[in-house]
């Protein structure tokens, strides 16, 4: 006997029983408790085949290597920046990865200085939650002015789009400079309040409404009706 | 959200929510929002929500002050409020938030003093006023003087037995407010004056002025932050205070 | 008092009070609920996973929860002084260890969870109240956890054993008081508190009202977690 006990991108809550049987296997978000698969998290039931995972619609972002993220420096010591990248725990960039060369005892504030936002991207995370960033690298950078927001990091993928095609059809309206980081935090840059703020607008219409079908045409209406 | 971009809209007269200078965000009042005071009021402004409560009891009157009741503010910034809030006592700025607050009420005597007591030199009624805000975002101050002010013109006197309350039993009296002073904080960030600032503003800024206003009079002010005001600041900021007084005192109801 | 035939509230003795449960309503917070029995509003609000401060209080092998339960001054009928009391920490504690059996905190070494839970307006049944909005808030907050936990009081009052006693039947002389919180699936035991005088058979018979009473309360917070964002699906 095995069985969905749900629907595919059913909202489900922690406890919830979603599967029954041996054939299936929980993935993120999910436990297994004898016959049946209950979900852990908050969040959408996606289904591959056997596999099930519930997608969180809420929490931190968990760091995982090669995610480019966005954070702001929090503090500055003798081996590098720590950074705010919105995990549980700061990230550390070490003075290695960050830039060419850094002579010991020179004055890091130079380089990256308290509050400044980083686009940076993961390259190690260890058991006990020592997260590793490096802006070495194309794109990765100190991002100057522009200002930041935040969305739930398991929202990215639907900001982003196809291909980059909602990403892309935001920049087009709006002549924005908008970066993601896998974390949730989404940079915005643009030529005037107004804009950035469509922008803003925008990006919280999707966090909203993820969940939705017909987002992108939706979407689409918004920033033609602002135009 | 970074503080230069931020400072740089505010030079070029914008702000991040895109509200005018002198604008205040969205202000909401409910009342009666707790069965147990005496009265009770929320107030959210914007993505601030402040809680108040009026709890009543009878207490000596001061030795100096024989014929008089008095109040007792406190505020408590509750770490549920804000990521940056922590447990234990009331801090300085808890301290200085309950200090403006009682200090609207008290200058103007908006609460006759002399109608608490109940007997001179021996009885009188004790107002206890406590702050409590949900969600901090900014301009904590203006939010708490409303709240106070709706939940003190709600507030029932309880019920006395034998010179002692009985505790939630409430006459059908209710406390007098003959004015509603309302205070009015000030930003100051580079050389510019904003109302009413979100917490965003808030980190960026320069000096700040509080100004309790009731009719074109002022009752109450302070002034914090690190930097300098001048005087046509001060000028520009109580103009625009009582420009402003007799609307948002058209929501306490 | 002899016979309790019919409660003060005029409600069955297997009948709670109305239930009203929220999530979002504090912005700043990582995740919060509000949990209303009644004339008992709770409020809880959950800050982190975050870094745990001082470090020595850190745990390498796994995330920690806090709890913190407090009441406001006006939510009860005599003013309550602001600020900690024994019955608080005491409520804190029991509190932490009503959640902590469902949280998968391995996963967050050297963090904390933080629950702070207010008392806004207080008619009996508190800390039930406050737990079952902590757990809403913790769910809220995306916090891994294996399931929710609900929470209601369960007693006797004059010979009768019931669910969900108000302030009015506590006050009875001979009432016996049982807080009590469950997991949501299986129905585990998280909370178990008595204050009164009870024979076994009473007990057996009030733990099984607050098995009926704790399956309707999970219902309610799953809907209310559900609707949070389902309400934009059906606009």
């Amino acid at each position: 006997m095995t069985k969905l006990l749900i629907n595919e991108r059913e909202i489900v809550v922690p406890g919830e029983e979603l599967a029954e049987g041996m054939d299936f296997l929980p993935s993120h978000g999910t436990y297994r408790d004898k016959d049946k698969i209950v979900s852990s998290k908050l969040g959408v039931v996606s289904v591959n085949k056997t596999i099930i995972k519930v997608i969180p619609l809420t929490g931190r972002y968990m760091p995982k290597i090669d995610d480019i993220v966005i954070g702001r420096v929090i503090e500055i010591g003798f081996y590098g920046w720590s950074v705010d990248i919105g995990s549980a725990y700061p990230a550390t960039l070490s003075i290695r990865d960050a830039t060419e060369f850094i002579d010991k005892g020179e004055n890091l504030t130079k380089y990256y200085d308290y509050g400044d936002i980083l686009a940076a991207q993961v390259i190690r995370t260890t058991r006990y939650n020592s997260i590793d960033i490096t802006t070495k690298g194309p794109g990765l950078k100190k991002l100057s002015g522009g200002k930041v927001i935040e969305v739930t990091p398991s929202k990215v993928p639907r900001m982003i789009g196809k291909q980059g095609s909602m990403i892309s059809m935001i920049k087009d309206a709006t002549g924005c400079n908008i970066l993601i980081g896998q974390n949730g935090r989404v940079w915005i840059k643009g030529t005037n309040l107004e804009n950035e703020n469509l922008v803003t607008k925008t990006i919280m219409k999707i966090e909203e409404e993820s969940h939705i079908d017909g987002l992108t045409d939706k979407i689409k209406k918004l920033l033609e009706s602002k135009k | 959200m970074n503080n230069d971009y931020i400072i740089s809209l505010i030079q070029q007269d914008k702000r991040v929510d895109e509200r005018k200078f002198d604008e205040m965000r969205e202000i909401e009042i409910e009342t009666n929002i707790s069965k147990n005071a005496e009265g009770s009021a929320r107030c959210k402004m914007g993505d601030t929500e402040v809680m108040v409560g009026i709890k009543m009891d009878i207490g000596e009157p001061y030795p100096d002050n024989p014929d008089e009741g008095t109040i007792i503010v406190t505020a408590e910034l509750l770490p549920l409020a804000s990521p940056v809030f922590e447990l234990g006592p009331p801090g300085p700025q808890a301290t200085e938030l309950a200090r403006i607050v009682d200090r609207g009420i008290r200058e103007s005597k908006c609460l006759d003093f002399k109608k608490l007591c109940i007997k001179k030199g021996e009885k009188v009624w004790m107002v206890f006023i406590d702050i409590y805000p949900l969600n901090d975002d900014g301009n904590l101050i203006d939010a708490s003087v409303l709240a106070t002010l709706a939940a003190l013109k709600n507030a029932k006197i309880p019920k006395v037995e034998n010179d002692a309350v009985v505790f939630g039993e409430f006459t059908n009296k209710k406390l007098e407010l003959n004015k509603l002073p309302i205070t009015f904080t000030f930003g100051k960030i580079g050389n510019k004056i904003l109302l009413d600032l979100n917490s965003k503003e808030e980190s960026v800024i320069d000096s700040r002025l509080s100004i309790s206003v009731n009719e074109g009079n002022i009752h109450a002010m302070q002034k914090g932050g690190d930097k300098v005001i001048t005087m046509e600041e001060v000028e520009q900021m109580v103009d625009m205070a009582i420009k402003k007084e007799k609307e948002l005192r058209s929501l306490i109801k | 008092m002899a016979g309790y035939d019919k409660r003060f509230s005029g409600r069955k003795f297997d009948e709670m009070r109305e239930i009203e449960a929220k999530v979002g309503v504090i912005k700043r917070a990582d995740g919060s609920a509000l949990f209303r029995m009644g004339d008992t509003i709770a409020i809880a609000a959950v800050y982190g996973p975050r870094e745990l401060h001082p470090r020595f209080l850190q745990n390498p092998e796994t995330g920690i929860l806090r709890c913190n339960y407090d009441m406001t001054s006006f939510s009860v009928p005599e003013r309550k002084r602001p600020g900690p009391n024994r019955r608080g920490v005491e409520i804190s504690l029991v509190t932490e260890k009503a959640l902590l059996p469902v949280l998968e905190l391995k996963q967050f070494p050297n963090a904390v969870v933080d629950v702070f839970v207010e008392i806004v307006q207080a008619n009996a049944g508190t800390r039930c109240a406050g737990i079952s909005a902590a757990a809403l808030a913790l769910a809220h907050a995306g916090i891994p956890m294996k399931d929710l936990v609900s929470a209601v009081s369960v007693g006797k009052v004059s010979g009768k054993v019931l669910i969900d006693l108000d302030k009015e039947e506590e006050d009875v002389d001979d009432a016996t008081d049982i807080p009590i919180a469950m997991t949501g699936r299986k129905q585990e035991i998280t909370l178990l508190q008595l204050d009164g005088n009870l024979a076994k058979k009473d007990l057996m018979e009030a733990i099984k009202l607050a098995k009926q009473g704790c399956e309707k309360i999970n219902k309610i917070q799953q809907k209310a977690l559900k609707d949070a964002y389902k309400s934009v699906k059906n606009e």
